[in-house]
């Protein structure tokens, strides 16, 4: 029973996006516009179907961009967000400062970037690292906040020393805000690469949207798009993969509830 | 009212804990609040001391105070001969809240002080599968969990929680066991099949047990002496020897002198709390 609503469940979300698409192309013909305002979804794919061996180096690349500056950002997201989890006054100082470097659009980094390194792969990663540290920075400290005081006092009561305490408590518990925050992260990355790759580029999918839109071709544009909502996704399902697959725990809760 | 019958019955050897003229402020200087005032305690070891007394009257801070994880504003305060601070003994504690790790199963969380506590932290690699392992089971078995080792802890009910987080307080077999209410979230028969089995445990291993309870039956069953504590500023305002013979039962419980005493503790803290709203 619970099954079959779980797949009655995927099988109505399906339809759903699926005559979103149906209506979009619809009302593409009902009222007649132009491919160059709008393309029709069946434009879309086959433009990106058949343009794919050309679009495929730019898709590479973008990935291979956003993946370098996602784990860099990740590594630096973690040490900063367990010195700002543990320590008190490293929480005091880093906050404000995280906070209004998170608040700058991170357009107006891209020029910076390119003015130190030049245009091309260095701004895109540095733009997708710093697009994508905020949340992992934000999510390990809460992690690392939320120990039950209770069990800190159990394990200092022990004898634990505040490394044994991080190991033993703090960082599995954060595991899950950890995970949370890459799927985000990784996204968040995306989107910096393709930023910085329309402006400063010469490869990667936004700068063949950037080219394209330039030349007025419009369903390679969209196409384009679709691609990086792929990919976006794509990045996305992974991430919730091996976060089920490491803190399987945080759900298990439920997944026996239902069972 | 009388702090010296604390301090008169300890004869010098024995004493693992002591308190002397110990005061606790918390907040800054201005708005600073007493939480315990001027206290003096002394506990022999392998003594089951309980703590009763109004909510909010310093029962934990003395807790934390012993466990090491709260410094005394003034006075001094020695486990072991040692004024605490500088090296700990690996203290037991449980909480009322059981704080299990749901990332380990049942038998992981248990052995987690062995992998911090001396002398087993240096061997846990070696033993954590054989001898160690060994260990916990045998100790689940004694609270009634036999075969829950591989359990994860959402698959338990609170009471069995309780039990495991009794097994962990006490799996290194610690001189020193401090627990802050611990069956007080729990229903009235699995609180009192607790009872006995934390009195058999004690029995066994001969901690010395600091236990808070809002529970004046709980006190009297398992302890040897009861400490009534008045609050604002907490202080301790009597300590009875509780000499029923061990060990104890139910049944105990219903006997005239038990109840007696139930009742003395009864009209005591009812005076505390009654002085408490004529000074406020
Ligand atoms: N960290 C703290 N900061 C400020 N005040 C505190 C702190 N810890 C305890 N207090 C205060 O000290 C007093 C004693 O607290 P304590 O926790 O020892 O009470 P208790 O006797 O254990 O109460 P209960 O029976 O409700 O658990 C309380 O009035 C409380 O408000
Ligand atoms: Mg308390």
């Amino acid at each position: 029973m619970k099954l079959s609503a779980k797949v009655r469940e995927q099988i109505s979300s399906v339809t759903l996006i699926a005559s979103l698409f149906a209506a979009w192309e619809a009302a593409c013909l009902i009222f007649n516009v132009s491919p160059i305002v709008l393309p029709r979804p069946s434009q879309i794919i086959t433009t990106l179907v058949l343009q794919l061996p050309a679009l495929w180096p730019h898709i590479l690349q973008t990935l291979v961009t956003t993946m370098i500056g996602f784990g860099i950002g990740m590594v630096i997201g973690v040490l900063l967000g367990v010195m700002v989890g543990v320590s008190r006054a490293a929480y005091n100082a880093a906050y404000p400062l995280l906070v209004g470097f998170s608040s700058i659009p991170k357009v107006a980094v891209v020029p910076i970037f390119v003015l130190w390194f030049g245009s091309g792969t260095v701004p895109a990663i540095l733009t997708a690292m710093t697009t994508c540290i905020f949340p992992i920075v934000v999510n390990v400290a809460t992690g690392l906040a939320t120990t039950e005081p209770e069990m800190e006092d159990v394990l200092k009561a022990l004898g634990a020393s505040r490394w044994q305490v991080l190991w033993n408590v703090g960082l599995p518990r954060t595991m899950p805000y950890f995970f949370a925050s890459l799927k985000i992260a990784v996204t968040l990355a995306f989107v910096g690469t393709v930023l910085s790759e329309t402006v400063a580029a010469n490869r990667g999918i936004g700068t063949v949207m950037m080219m394209a839109s330039a030349s007025f071709d419009v369903p390679l544009a969209f196409a384009g798009l679709f691609a990086l909502a792929l990919l976006g996704i794509l990045l996305y399902v992974v991430f919730a993969l091996i976060e089920q697959r490491i803190c399987g725990w945080a759900n298990r809760k439920n997944e026996f509830a239902m069972a | 009212m009388n702090q010296q019958g604390a301090v008169a019955p300890s004869s010098s050897r024995n004493r693992i804990v002591q308190l002397e003229d110990v005061r606790v402020r918390f907040g800054a200087d201005t708005d600073a609040f007493l939480a315990l005032d001027r206290t003096s305690l002394t506990v022999e070891a392998g003594d089951f001391v309980a703590m009763v007394g109004p909510s909010g009257c310093g029962k934990s801070t003395i807790l934390k105070l012993v466990a090491g994880l709260l410094r005394p504003s003034e006075g001094v305060v020695f486990v072991a001969g040692r004024e605490i601070g500088a090296e700990r003994i690996g203290i037991g504690m449980a909480f009322q809240n059981p704080t299990m790790l749901p990332w380990l199963s049942i038998r992981q969380n248990v052995m987690l002080p062995l992998k911090i506590v001396e002398p087993y932290s240096s061997t846990y690699r070696a033993h954590k599968n054989t001898l160690f392992r060994d260990r916990v089971e045998a100790l689940l078995e004694k609270v009634g969990l036999g075969g829950f080792g591989d359990h994860r802890p959402w698959q338990l009910s609170g009471g069995m929680l309780q039990r495991a987080n009794l097994c962990r307080a006490l799996i290194h077999e610690p001189k020193l066991l401090m627990l802050d209410e611990p069956f007080g979230a729990l229903d009235q028969f699995t609180r009192e099949e607790l009872w006995s089995i934390l009195q058999d445990l004690w029995i066994d291993q001969r901690p010395t047990v600091f236990l808070v309870t809002h529970d004046l039956r709980e006190a009297a069953f398992l302890a040897n002496r009861i400490l009534v504590m008045s609050s604002r500023p907490g202080r301790v305002t009597e300590d009875r020897k509780v000499d029923f013979a061990r060990p104890r039962t139910i049944d105990t419980t219903y006997e005239k002198e038990f109840t007696d005493l139930t009742h003395g503790l009864r009209s005591l803290i009812v005076a505390a709390k009654q002085k408490e709203k004529v000074k406020s």
